[in-house]
């Protein structure tokens, strides 16, 4: 645990030292401007309006990093040889995936933890004061780190067995796609075919599932979160997360460094 | 039990836009090293050196043959937590001071508080880092960074430390300053493994060696006995010796070069070198110098290397392509 602790610090800080952190900068501009300005020029719906931008915010903000970061995590180590130096001392090469793994969810849990201060602070200028509701946008932002922390294992998947380019590309897609999930099963069972209906439905389950972690819309719109879905969403991101690291685990176990 | 046992260890490549073909980076090599010993790895560029040791610390994956360090198999890591390691050309990340890096290192060993505090400033100390270790290493000369690399290779005081051309890069101080780190280590009754193609470093290293072309084993053994096979000329240099001296002295001597007012024998059979020295004394020549004439280690390796390189050659007129 010592190890994967060492390296995980170890990514955290290199992050910060490649001013990964800098996009906060951006973030802090983007709410400042927001929360002065919409309550200028839209009447009634300001507080909407800010709640959708700041999380979409934070999401986008988060998914760049996530990609960006996550798809170098494994593949830049080899271009630079850095790796010959970690599997050398006495690290698994699970050790190092975790570790690495944990590294950019701290760097990603510690983005979105000031991003989120900084979007209530606008929220509280806006509203001038918050409300014990206004914290029920806690839950949208966990589900944008579970969604951000399945895309880091996807670009850590892709990283052991491809380019910084074809993973980041991969990783994409894959984020794109996941966002579609429910509408390609509900085409295959709309489009009366059998064998279209069952390829559909495997990939539905082969895919990750994001639309179900989208929940900006609701939370700005003032609906309750089922205590479900917080439930069923964190069990199938643990779920997915652990199948994807082991699949990189595999992998990386068996690659060769040149 | 020995520090290193390499058992018929060979490793093909794949290689080829199709992987269809296979080169042979390492044939069958077989080694053993004593503890205690300073043992070089010597061989042109792709002779197998980095190979092998990228294969000992399971970088690569041997095609066949096996080999254990201090007496546990490559796939056990915690044989890791007794060695140290200097890659080839090391890389490291430029973010870290010298400071950061050998923390990191020394925490991925389990160490920590005042312990490694201590072997830092120690460390650092020895391979002149101190005035530097708060400078990020993308600012580092190449010669600070294998410094460095030295630095991270000892963190845990390892028993067996394994070198990949550690003085690539170094200016002299820092050959010598090298040079002088391994024989500590050696007083230090440490297992030193060093690749190298710089036959003088080995030369003032080694007690023994081993060397490699086109990955397959030409030689090991001591150093000393290597050199002592060679010592089986002499060479005598004469101060202008007439033309009639030169004929009678031809037939006994291997060589005879002219510099300037001087001549160079080179004396193969030992019997012979009474009988030049008669001649020569008795036509009134002055000797300048007789001197027994050594193979050096660049000797043993030319030799071998060039034997190898001519027994895969293709014969001259068995050519049809």
């Amino acid at each position: 645990m010592g190890r994967i602790m060492t390296i995980a610090f170890g990514a955290f800080r290199e992050s910060v030292r490649e001013r990964v952190l800098y996009n906060l900068i951006v973030f802090a501009f983007l709410m400042i401007g927001a929360a002065i300005l919409m309550g200028s020029i839209s009447v009634g719906v300001e507080q909407f309006i800010l709640v959708n931008l700041g999380l979409g915010a934070i999401s986008v903000f988060g998914l760049l990093i996530a990609i960006f970061i996550g798809i170098g995590l494994v593949s830049k180590e080899i271009d630079r040889r850095t790796i010959y130096n970690i599997l050398s001392k006495p690290v698994r090469r699970a050790e190092f995936i975790l570790g690495k793994y944990a590294g950019l969810l701290l760097t990603l849990s510690v983005n979105t933890t000031i991003m989120t201060v900084g979007f209530y602070l606008a929220l509280a200028f806006q509203k001038k004061g918050l409300g014990l509701e206004d914290f029920s946008l806690l839950i949208a932002i966990y589900f944008i780190l579970l969604e951000l922390a399945i895309v880091v294992g996807i670009a850590i998947f892709f990283s052991c067995i491809s380019t910084s380019i074809l993973s980041a590309v991969f990783t994409f897609c894959l984020f794109v796609i996941g966002n579609f999930s429910n509408d390609i099963r509900w085409f295959g069972q709309e489009s009366g075919s059998p064998l279209l209906e069952k390829a559909t439905a495997v990939l539905y389950y082969i895919l990750p599932n994001f639309s179900d972690f989208n929940v900006i819309d609701q939370v700005a719109h003032g609906v309750r979160i089922p205590g479900v879905l917080i439930t069923a969403n964190t069990c199938y991101a643990m779920l997915y997360i652990a199948i994807l690291l082991s699949g990189a685990v595999l992998i990386f176990e068996e690659r060769e460094f040149r | 039990m020995q520090a290193i046992e390499i058992n018929a260890l060979t490793k093909e490549y794949r290689v080829g836009f199709w992987k269809s073909r296979t080169k042979r980076a390492l044939n069958s090599l077989t080694l053993q090293v004593e503890p205690g010993e300073v043992f070089g790895l010597l061989g042109p560029n792709g002779a197998g050196k980095t190979t092998t040791l990228k294969i000992l610390f399971r970088l690569v994956f041997p095609t066949s043959g096996t080999a254990r360090i201090l007496g546990k198999e490559l796939n056990d890591t915690s044989m890791h937590q007794r060695v140290g390691y200097l890659p080839e050309h090391p890389y490291f990340y430029d973010h870290l001071t010298p400071d950061e890096l050998l923390n990191y290192t020394g925490r991925l060993f389990g160490m920590g508080g005042d312990a490694l505090r201590r072997r830092v400033n120690q460390l650092l100390d020895q391979v002149g880092l101190t005035e530097s270790r708060h400078v990020p290493l993308r600012r580092f000369s190449k010669g600070m960074v294998q410094r460095a690399g030295i630095a991270q290779a000892l963190i845990n005081d390892p028993d067996v430390v394994f070198l990949d051309e550690p003085m690539t890069g170094l200016d002299p101080i820092g050959r010598r300053e090298v040079r002088d780190l391994v024989l500590r280590l050696r007083d230090a009754q440490k297992t030193v493994f060093f690749s190298t193609h710089i036959l003088s470093d080995a030369e003032t290293l080694c007690d023994r060696v081993a060397i490699l072309n086109r990955g397959q084993l030409q030689g090991c053994g001591e150093l000393r006995q290597i050199l002592s096979l060679g010592a089986s000329a002499t060479e005598v240099i004469l101060e202008n010796p007439p033309d009639g001296v030169m004929e009678e002295l031809r037939p006994l001597v291997f060589s005879m070069v002219r510099t300037g007012d001087r001549v160079r024998l080179e004396i193969r059979e030992e019997a012979n070198t009474d009988k030049v020295l008669t001649i020569a004394l008795g036509g009134k020549v002055k000797v300048v110098s007789l001197n027994p004439v050594k193979m050096s280690l660049e000797d043993y390796f030319v030799a071998k290397v060039s034997a190898a390189n001519l027994e895969s050659a293709v014969p001259l007129g068995t050519y049809d392509g």
